[in-house]
């Protein structure tokens, strides 16, 4: 060997320094770079406005509105079930066959990728039960895409609460729904936040799969069953079509700004966790 | 892994005590949550059955050689060859995989055996934020910032294989990382203790033992991250250029399976459509297939961790 065992770790130890400090460059420059662009267009009529000519001009109110059902119904439907999967998983069996073909069966479905998400809603929301190209299909389907997230974070949340809480109240005359509700869950439940913000973050940032199920209409959606163009949607319309440069930075600095705020709370959520079980 | 049995109090019955219910809740609620677990299970299963149903007839028709080796896509003459498309996905996967694992593998070794835990708090929720970003997002600097780079500096158009590599590396990066630390971090300690106390510097240790025991789960990450690139379908569609065609340099621009089904889906109809499903079937095929080993081989560590 060329080198002593004390340069060649100085060296390695150094490039990794350098890979890290590019991988947080490139995040910073991200960030800065759409901020920077986008944050002088994006003013308060910007966000309270409807968009004019295909969102040359106007604001992006209806997006925003859009964004939020979309996303906001999805992990409606996916927080319960994802929740009551983990409890099932960690409370109410034991490990064997039938939690490993459960477990196999989140995995694997969060692996899938969201283009292949959206064809399914496309084919079965959509068309096979004719809910059409709507807010519900959309939340349907990215609820199906954030479960296993939901599901994964809960089950560690539920797993990190100590044995001995959960024997003290079998202790006291508990019920086992008792102690799951009383006990364990109001123990978890920062670190399930957790796992119910991210997935609110990843259903925001979505396109592929909404684009097919949810639609691209302009207007505000009256109900679930109407379409609705979501903010990531409108960004990428926007910037492809070259419709309006100026509008596609200040959705985009919208949509990292929600983002930010997002990661942020689920990141102040799991410290506060960490803490609470520690 | 122990289960906890309720301790079951019988206090002395009330005269009034209430008449014994039939069904018993705890039961009655231990049913409800296994049938809510297995949503995700009949979600995988429904998914699988729909895509195939609408995408495995026009394979059939087609032939499944032809499908896909066949180069010609003209979906309005009814020639459906996906070959181009499987080469372009393979390419910015094989490229993506170059930056995201040494990258990847870069900041995770970094994390677990030479970064002070106050810098840990700071670069690990960083690289998950990478994670959060909207796929259009990367997309967007992709063709603002890396595309005219390339065909300034490079030559060619600039959307290529090239591009396509260098977001999805980026994209697929805090994956990587995230699984290899978790490897990493679940190397016994007396491994390296051990390598230490022989004299072994910190470097040494790392290469010489803490990969190697870590390998199966590094393994994993890699392969999943692998699974993120070939799904990926925004980015790519934004930075790839999207022509059908066999990319002959890195420079050339391509398209993906993923872009395939994004671009077209919006005004395919009939066999068009149905093709668009197939290609879906194929991007599934491959998917599965690199979940299922990348879930065997860390099968693999865990049974070689209980083993110790």
């Amino acid at each position: 060997m060329l080198l002593s065992p004390k340069r060649s770790q100085f060296l390695a130890v150094s490039v990794m320094w350098l890979l890290a400090a590019l991988t947080l460059g490139v995040l910073v420059f991200i960030i800065g770079f759409i901020l920077v662009q986008g944050l002088p267009h994006l003013t308060w009529t910007f966000l309270s406005e409807s968009p004019r000519s295909m969102g040359r001009e106007g604001g992006i109110l209806p997006m925003i509105v859009g964004t939020l059902w979309v996303a906001g119904l999805a992990v409606l439907i996916a927080g319960p079930i994802g929740v009551a999967t983990a409890i099932y998983l960690t409370e109410y069996t034991r490990e064997g066959r039938f939690t490993a073909i459960i477990r196999f069966g989140a995995d694997c479905l969060a692996g899938i990728p969201s283009i292949i998400f959206g064809l399914f809603g496309f084919v079965f929301f959509v068309i096979t039960l004719g809910m059409g190209l709507s807010v519900l299909s959309g939340a349907l389907t990215l609820a199906l895409m954030v479960l296993p997230t939901i599901v994964r974070t809960s089950e560690e949340a539920i797993r990190a609460v100590p044995k001995s809480y959960r024997d003290v109240s079998f202790g006291l005359g508990s019920t086992r729904w008792q102690m799951v509700t009383w006990v364990v869950l109001r123990c978890a439940l920062p670190g399930i936040g957790t796992g119910i913000v991210l997935a609110l973050g990843r259903s925001i940032s979505e396109t592929a799969a909404v684009m097919l199920t949810a639609g691209s209409a302009l207007g505000f959606p009256r109900s679930i069953y109407e379409s609705s163009r979501t903010l990531a949607l409108h960004f990428y319309i926007l910037s492809r079509e070259g419709i309006s440069m100026t509008n596609a930075y200040a959705t985009a600095s919208a949509l990292i700004i929600a983002i930010l705020a997002i990661n942020l709370f689920a990141y102040w959520l799991m410290r506060r966790f960490v803490a609470k079980v520690a | 892994m122990t289960i906890h049995q309720p301790i079951e109090i019988h206090a002395p019955a009330p005269a009034d005590h209430p008449p014994r219910r039939l069904i018993n809740p705890e039961a009655l609620i231990s049913a409800i949550l296994a049938l809510m677990a297995l949503s995700a299970l009949s979600g995988l299963f429904i998914i699988t059955a729909f895509i195939f149903k609408e995408g495995v007839p026009i394979i059939a028709k087609v032939g499944i050689r032809r499908f896909i080796f066949s180069s010609d896509w003209y979906p309005l003459e009814g020639a459906f060859g996906i070959f181009p498309m499987i080469v372009g996905s393979l390419a910015v996967t094989a490229g993506a995989m170059v930056i995201g694992v040494i990258f990847g593998l870069g900041c995770a070794i970094l994390l677990t055996q030479f970064c002070p835990p106050r810098l840990v708090s700071i670069i690990k929720p960083s690289i998950e934020l990478l994670a959060g970003i909207p796929s259009v997002v990367y997309g967007f600097i992709g063709v603002a910032i890396l595309v005219p780079f390339i065909r300034d500096h490079l030559g060619g158009p600039g959307l290529s294989v090239l591009a396509s590599s260098i977001v999805l590396g980026v994209m697929t990066l805090p994956t990587i990382t995230s699984i290899s630390v978790d490897a990493l971090q679940s190397v016994p300690k007396s491994y390296i203790e051990g390598a230490i106390a022989l004299g072994a510097t910190q470097w040494q240790t790392t290469h010489m033992v803490t990969l190697k025991a870590a390998r199966s789960g590094i393994v994993a990450a890699v392969i999943l991250g692998m699974g993120r690139a070939v799904g990926e379908t925004m980015a790519v569609i934004m930075v790839a250029g999207n022509t059908i065609d066999i990319p002959h340099s890195i420079l050339d621009p391509v398209r993906t399976l993923t872009s395939n089904i994004a671009l077209e889906m919006s005004y395919a109809a009939g066999d068009h459509r149905k093709a668009l499903f197939a290609t879906g079937v194929t991007l599934f095929v491959i998917i599965m297939s690199l979940n299922t080993i990348a879930l065997a081989v860390s099968r693999r560590r865990t049974g070689k961790v209980y083993a110790k």
